[in-house]
């Protein structure tokens, strides 16, 4: 066998190597400019959390279309997973750099971000935050969201309205996103309870009631994965288990699996939020019973839009009456409507969703 | 025969008639035995805690000491405890790889994708995905043996990599289960053995542990396996191929990744690019609750099943008994220190 | 027991060189070991004695020069090499696997499978087989004081591994053994105890080379003493042709190398 050493200037180089592949691949969202329209100069940007999750792939798209129909320059940038901040304050910098008018962040840390943003205002940037708010909120100029709490009330209503006209009592399962308790899981599981008529303790937390109808909490971690493994957990603790609250379309569908290889795919009713293109498939297959549809495109076009006007006149957007964030709507969709809340079908809902 | 020769011929021969497996001195304090006992056996410490933890759920609550929640258990763990097995062996050499999900994950959607985008059979698709992984353990292996990289900052760059190649690929679409060919979910498929509720996916890796548990004692790759980690340039000296060993390590490892990505179609029934960011800590945690030293050189595969067993046990048990969730993180982290700190306790073993 | 400058060395290194940047660890190095002796080889540290062992028993690939083995030429490219071709090294730093047993680290990298299907096919070593062929080799060796043959080299005393390195040479080594620093790390009884051992090795009939550092066990154990000097061979006397201050002198260079005796 050769010897097998290699000279000390092949390592570093090649250490050099793997190290720029590394991340120039991970950071390919971090500082790639996005199809700008023709731009007359005017530079805006597009800051998400990950560019995998197909929620920001159609948020990017949606502001590229905008960006493209307004005539700004976009650039976009992505951190290279949830929680990366400091991608994300890299992106504010190159925006600052490159004399950006203002731009739309979807923060992975709401309260780490907010001296970047500021940094940023005092630039004179008109800074709008998308989907998640910021901590405090009004670090931004604006908040394009959707309700989440909204969102979460309109599945409890739709479940409360089939579980009375089927003359069932509820035993419910909430699977939530993780230990975290963020804002985005406590708003849509707190909404839930609201409008399935549970008596909720504190607002701003998740798992402080004790309604009898609670089968009990655990947590996914958003993926199939953790929906899997969760529900088999809760579904042993209590069998009698017929309602499920999930935190997103895919926990839904690995709950579904765990209930299907227990037999109860048919007995039990699951709920979600999100209305991404595989989510809507899943209720017209009926996996998903219901779910409350979010429109990320809206939110990116729309704030693609104010940061045009803002570079025109430096008018600055309103949010909707009485909440401290523009709300961008939220649709129920399912195909097994009940009388009292308002839904459309799978069919408008393949037409709207995302992903 | 010299007097000396003649001497230690006698003594030879007396030990050999005596041949006590352990030392075992009753003027020594409990501790000291305590410590040479798990030193001789270091899979007992962990078995130990597995055994307590089931008997304090099944108090708690019943339910929890049944054939189909225990079933349930096993199937959860299953697709760590197979990613957990090539970790050991990495581990055993004293290296470490973090790259473990992103190769799983990549792996499934690849053959998630050869199955349907791609058009092809099953089993072609399943054998192409399965050397997929393959090829990026040896990615792996490759740096470290002949670029000479720390396993940690190669893993820590294949990671970000493979995973970011799973997004492009998977154009973070998740492949369904009902679109590919039976051969993909099959190992979902439970088959009922004794009262108990088993998946393929369960008895592939029970068989893999089984195999690999053989070749560790019995064969000489495993003892240079051991050797390697144990002292990597003694091992050399000693005339072992050691970056071959190494290779072999990362390489094997890379294929037991993809029989866990196909055992997480089986569990999904679908292939998701949006599972699998803490597979590497997942797994790590396995092997640290088995007893294996993170330094190299000591422990095995057997610990590593019971690691992954204690940690489902846990996450199931606790919600069984109504704890909240963030307890269970808390109680498996409190684990992972009380393992290490009794790695480091029983090494310091003398005679 | 000398030699005769007439007879064919067992072992030969002529024009040894090894540079490692600007430093030169050893310039034409020289050095023969004839059959039936035990070689000393001292010198000061930097003298060049590590490289050349590490030459003879292939941890080291020289930049240029021969080695021959019953005038033979041979190229090393692996410790592995070294030891197929009957040379077996004890290193400084022992070499053992402390994790591994007795029995393990004595077959280490030459383990034994079961005869048949069992040993071809499942690659299933023979435990049982190398725990007895170890025990044996320590009992021929006079090592006998150890509990178990399965106990973990790292609970051993300094001389008790040493002597499982010393019967591992000793065991497998058909030409050659090269013991570097054997008696170092212990205290009198056991190192006593590994000259002895030495001494037994060589009068089985392998001719030894020994690396010390500890001139008193020099002059009790050698034939023939080789003193190495800034990289090269300075000159070879016996324990009979000098004393110990005046190797001492020629090895530090206060004392000009008389010629070769040897």
């Amino acid at each position: 066998m050769r010897d097998l050493a290699v000279s000390r200037r092949g390592r570093l180089i090649a250490a050099g190597c793997v190290a720029v592949l590394a991340f120039g691949t991970a950071g390919c969202g971090g500082g790639d400019s996005g199809s700008g329209g023709g731009g007359g100069g005017t530079v805006v940007g597009l800051i998400t959390k990950t560019d995998t999750n197909p929620f920001f792939v159609k948020m990017k798209q949606g502001a590229q279309a905008a960006a493209k129909q307004q005539g700004v320059d976009l650039q976009t940038f992505a951190g290279k997973q949830d929680g990366d901040n400091e991608s994300q304050v890299q992106a504010i910098e190159n925006l600052i750099s490159a004399g950006a008018k203002g731009f739309l962040i979807t923060p992975s840390d709401s309260k780490a971000i907010v001296p970047s943003i500021d940094k940023a205002k005092q630039q004179g940037m008109l800074v709008i935050a998308l989907d998640t708010p910021t901590d405090p909120p009004n670090a931004v100029d604006a908040t394009f969201a959707t309700d989440n709490y909204e969102a979460g009330k309109l599945i409890g209503q739709w479940a409360k309205a089939k579980f009375d006209k089927e003359g069932k009592t509820a035993k419910i399962a909430f699977l939530d996103l993780n230990a975290n308790q963020v804002s985005v899981d406590v708003k849509r599981d707190q909404g839930f309870m609201d409008g399935f008529g549970i008596q909720f303790g504190d607002p701003n937390k998740i798992g402080d009631e004790n309604d009898p109808r609670i089968a009990g909490h655990d947590v996914t971690n958003g993926n199939e994965d953790g929906g899997r493994t969760a529900m088999e957990n809760l579904l042993q603790k209590d069998p009698s288990i017929n309602l499920v609250y999930t935190i997103n379309e895919p926990a839904a569908a690995g709950a579904y699996q765990a209930l299907k290889s227990a037999g109860k795919d048919k007995a039990v009713t699951i709920v979600s939020i999100d209305g991404g293109c595989p989510g809507v498939d899943n209720v017209k297959n009926g996996v998903i019973g219901a779910t409350s549809m979010q429109f990320p495109l809206k939110m990116a076009s729309l704030g693609i839009e104010a940061l045009a006007k803002f570079a025109k006149d430096g008018s600055k957007p309103q949010a909707t009456a009485g909440k401290d964030f523009m709300d961008t709507g939220t649709t129920l969709i399912t195909d097994t409507p009940q009388t009292g809340v308002d839904a459309k079908d799978s069919t408008w809902g393949k037409q709207n969703c995302w992903g | 025969m010299g007097q000396a020769e003649l001497l230690g011929v006698m003594m030879a021969t007396e030990t050999t008639t005596r041949e006590p497996e352990f030392e075992v001195r009753h003027h020594d304090s409990f501790g000291l035995r305590l410590q040479h006992v798990l030193h001789a056996n270091p899979v007992l410490g962990p078995l130990a805690v597995l055994v307590v933890a089931i008997i304090a759920f099944s108090i708690v609550n019943p339910r929890f000491f049944s054939a189909p929640n225990l079933s349930l258990v096993l199937a959860q763990v299953t697709v760590i405890a197979t990613l957990a097995l090539g970790q050991t062996l990495i581990i055993l050499t004293a290296g470490i790889d973090l790259s473990v999900g992103a190769i799983a994950v990549f792996s499934s959607i690849l053959m998630a994708n050869f199955a349907t985008k791609a058009g092809m059979p099953g089993f072609l698709a399943l054998i192409l995905g399965l050397l997929c992984g393959t090829a990026m353990g040896a990615v792996n292996g490759f740096l470290v043996t002949r670029i000479k990289l720390p396993p940690f900052i190669v893993t820590l760059g294949t990671l970000t990599i493979f995973f970011s190649l799973n997004a492009v690929v998977s154009n973070s679409e998740t492949v369904r289960g009902s679109d590919m060919p039976d051969l993909m979910t099959w190992t979902g498929t439970t088959i009922p053995i004794g009262g108990f509720r088993l998946t393929y996916g369960s008895i592939i890796m029970l068989l893999l542990f089984a195999y690999f548990f053989y070749a560790l004692r019995s064969t000489s790759w495993g003892k240079h396996v051991y050797a390697t980690g144990d002292d990597i340039e003694a091992a050399r000296l000693a005339g072992i191929r050691t970056n071959r060993v190494l290779f072999s390590v990362y390489t094997i490892a890379g294929l037991l990744y993809a029989i866990g990505g196909w055992i997480l179609i089986g569990r999904l029934a679908s292939a998701s690019p949006n599972v699998g960011v803490d597979y590497n800590l997942d797994s790590i945690t396995a092997v640290v609750l088995g007893g294996t030293s993170l330094f190299g050189g000591r422990g095995g595969v057997l610990g590593t099943l019971i690691g992954a067993l204690i940690v489902g046990v846990f996450r199931n048990g606790l919600q069984l008994g109504g704890v909240e969730v963030v307890w269970q993180g808390f109680a498996v982290g409190l684990l992972v220190l009380v393992a290490v700190s009794l790695d480091q306790w029983i090494r310091k073993v003398k005679t | 027991m000398t030699a005769t400058a007439t007879m064919t060395p067992v072992l030969q290194a002529k024009g040894l060189t090894k540079r490692y940047g600007r430093v030169t660890a050893i310039e034409s190095g020289d050095l023969e070991l004839y059959p039936g002796e035990i070689l000393a080889v001292i010198g000061d540290n930097g003298a060049g004695k590590s490289s050349l062992i590490k030459a003879l028993s292939g941890a080291l690939i020289p930049d240029s020069g021969e080695i021959f083995m019953d005038g033979n030429p041979v190229h090393f490219r692996n410790p592995m090499d070294a030891r197929t071709a009957g040379i077996e090294t004890v290193y400084q730093t022992l070499a053992v696997s402390p994790g591994l047993d007795i029995a393990d680290n004595l077959f280490l990298g030459r383990e034994e499978r079961k005869p048949g299907v069992l040993g071809s096919v499942f690659r299933m070593l023979d435990r049982g087989h190398m725990r007895s062929e170890a025990r044996r080799h320590m009992t021929e060796l006079g090592i006998g004081t150890l509990q178990n043959i399965g106990q973990a080299v790292e609970s051993l005393s300094g001389g008790q591994r040493q002597a499982v390195a010393v019967a591992r040479s000793a065991a497998f080594g058909s030409k050659v053994v090269i013991l570097d620093e054997p008696t170092a790390a212990l205290g009198v009884k056991e190192g006593n105890r590994v000259l002895q051992l030495i001494r037994d090795v060589r009068d089985r009939g392998l001719p030894v080379i020994l690396i010390s550092h500890n001139m008193p066990h020099v002059f009790e154990v050698a034939d023939r003493i080789h003193i190495q000097r800034l990289g090269r061979r300075a000159t070879v006397i016996t324990p009979q042709s000098h004393s110990m201050s005046e190797a001492v002198a020629i090895m530090t260079g206060a004392a000009p190398p008389p010629p070769m005796v040897a």
